[in-house]
């Protein structure tokens, strides 16, 4: 690898974290778990990886390790973006009717 | 359109919506939407993906149809208290997901250059950590292990020496990556067992840390990946989630008053630690009929839920409790201590299922303030988190650990099955205290029987 995209990734990579960071200090702790669930599902982003490795030909073994990917990562960003919106949707705030029971 | 011109704009435009998405959660009003958002631009990336030039796509459809199902049904038969270990299989398939792809690359480039090879190292390193680590902090969340931590002498001198020898390993790797394909395997098998062996010492009441850690590091995992096949998209994102992993971590170590050190080495909770001096005076029981009399004419209640709560499945009744008091003229509010429960959020996340509105969700420092003013804190299955000892006993445990102080309220009722202690084994002075009552029982039975008693006046 040429060592000047190793520095502009790590560049990216910087930033990122700092706007990381930013970015969830100001989520509140009430939404702690579905925080947890749903950046979960974010870095199911494996799947990018994963879906090259399945469907390049290079031989078996690249092929099974690169679906055995693409399953698990699926399976991150399928379940824990429903997971999360199961557990936002429950959130209500009090004005807002809700349905008695 | 250049195709490769095609994808990598359309990663941007991705990376756009996971930062909005995540910018979005910081309400509960807007955080649906930005889940949503941060969806589509998951399902963009991946479309984008699939344009690249020469793929094949059986596979690719076979992992993604298999993976769905898999998602789907997880997500929505997972109870609400089995949230925790929820997340925890999820950051365990997220590392492992990693791990595959570095390994594969290795199969496919062979012959990489030392540069390529160190970032499939991470990859597989990170990777395999974050999958058996998950998979032990779901198996004790789930109480298929014992969450007591597991200590045996020359636990530190074991574990640095698989460090030590996963460094050497990957140097030798990293040096010539074809020739060393049995390092390599060597390397991912030392992952796996670095992964069982760094979380099996850590308790269960210390779980919220090591799953936001574990959340870190699948953020991490997916950074890796990501220089793996020199992408931004993974960096970007795994980036973002390893900051998120990370301030949860912060946050969690702080409201135990524990370092990160402390937590991840020390198997607290495995011994009996003695409490400072021995604690003087009775508890005094009451009885349903009277915690009843005592909550009619309180005007102000407080719940201050634990992980005893998520145990009973009590959240439903408290609600239920909580809205004849209100109907009864009093103001309702519910405290929960940033460590209550196995997961940050999880005491939130089980009263909203049970239709609690949000904003009767109150965090620690904003409610000890007003605590003087409270007529009733009502105390389910926690112990630790309103422990008064943490402010004033130095030879406690606990001591400076932020606490609810429930003991300035003008009654404390506390439910609990028995005298038994908290996880730090620390006998809570609270029960002895004049204005505490303890309301014997199983805790949804017990708040059963004050519905009750409610309902039939």
């Amino acid at each position: 690898m040429d060592s000047l995209i190793l520095v502009y990734l790590f560049f990216v990579l910087v930033l990122s974290i700092f706007l990381g960071f930013e970015l969830i200090s100001k989520v509140p702790a009430t939404l702690h778990t579905p925080l947890m669930s749903g950046a979960n599902a974010i870095s199911g982003i494996t799947i990018v990886g994963a879906i090259i490795s399945a469907g390049t030909e290079n031989g078996t073994v690249p092929t099974v390790l690169g679906t055995l990917a693409v399953i698990f990562a699926t399976i991150n960003v399928v379940g824990g973006y429903l997971v999360t919106d199961r557990m936002l949707g429950m959130f209500k705030k009090k004005a807002a009717p809700a349905p008695a029971k | 359109m250049h195709s490769i011109l095609l994808i990598n704009l359309t990663y941007i435009v991705s990376a756009v919506l996971f930062i909005l998405g995540l910018k979005m959660l910081s309400s509960p009003a807007t955080a649906r939407k930005g889940n949503m958002l941060s969806a589509v631009g998951m399902l963009l990336a991946v479309i984008a993906t699939l344009l690249t030039k020469g793929l094949h796509f059986q596979w690719i459809l076979a992992g993604c149809v298999f993976g769905t199902v898999l998602g789907v049904m997880s997500a929505r038969m997972v109870a609400m208290t089995a949230m925790p270990e929820m997340v925890a299989l999820l950051n365990g398939s997220g590392g492992i997901a990693s791990l595959f792809v570095g390994w594969a690359v290795y199969h496919e480039f062979p012959n990489s250059d030392i540069l390529s090879a160190v970032t499939i190292y991470l990859s597989v390193l990170i990777g395999g950590v974050t999958f058996t680590g998950s998979v032990v902090a779901w198996a004790k969340l789930s109480e298929k292990i014992s969450g007591k931590p597991i200590l045996y002498g020359g636990q530190k001198i074991v574990n640095s020496l698989l460090l030590l020898v996963m460094l050497i390993g990957g140097v030798v790797y990293c040096m010539n990556p074809a020739a060393n394909y049995p390092v390599f395997i060597g390397i991912v098998s030392l992952a796996l067992i670095l992964g069982i062996l760094v979380v099996i010492p850590i308790g269960g009441a210390d779980m919220p840390v090591v799953i936001s850690l574990l959340n870190s590091y699948s953020g991490l995992a997916a950074c890796a990946a990501g220089f793996v096949i020199k992408n931004n998209i993974l960096i970007v994102a795994g980036s973002l989630v390893g900051a998120s992993g990370l301030i949860l971590t912060a946050i969690m170590c702080k409201a135990m008053n524990r370092s990160l050190q402390n937590v991840l080495f020390s198997g607290f909770g495995s011994v009996i630690l003695k409490a400072g001096t021995g604690i003087q005076g009775e508890a005094k029981p009451i009885t349903a009929q009277d915690t009843y009399y005592i909550l009619e004419s309180a005007q102000s209640v407080v719940f201050v839920p634990g992980y005893g709560l998520a145990v009973a499945q009590a959240q439903h009744v408290v609600r239920e409790l909580g809205e004849l008091l209100e109907k009864n003229g009093a103001e309702i509010r519910y405290a929960i201590h940033p460590v209550a429960g196995r997961m940050p959020g999880h005491m939130n996340v089980l009263l909203a299922e049970a239709n609690v509105p949000y904003d009767q969700l109150v965090e620690m420092d904003s409610i000890n303030p007003l605590m003087e003013t409270i007529d009733v804190a009502i105390v389910i299955g926690a112990n630790d988190v309103v422990n008064p000892a943490a402010r004033h006993d130095k030879a406690s445990p606990i001591y400076g650990m932020p606490i609810i102080n429930v003991d300035k309220a003008k009654t404390v009722i506390v439910l609990k099955r028995s005298m038994a202690t908290g996880f730090a084994g620390v006998q809570n002075e609270l029960f002895f205290y004049d204005n505490t009552r303890m309301l014997f029982g199983d805790a949804k039975q017990s708040i059963q029987s004050l519905v009750s008693e409610f309902k039939s006046t």
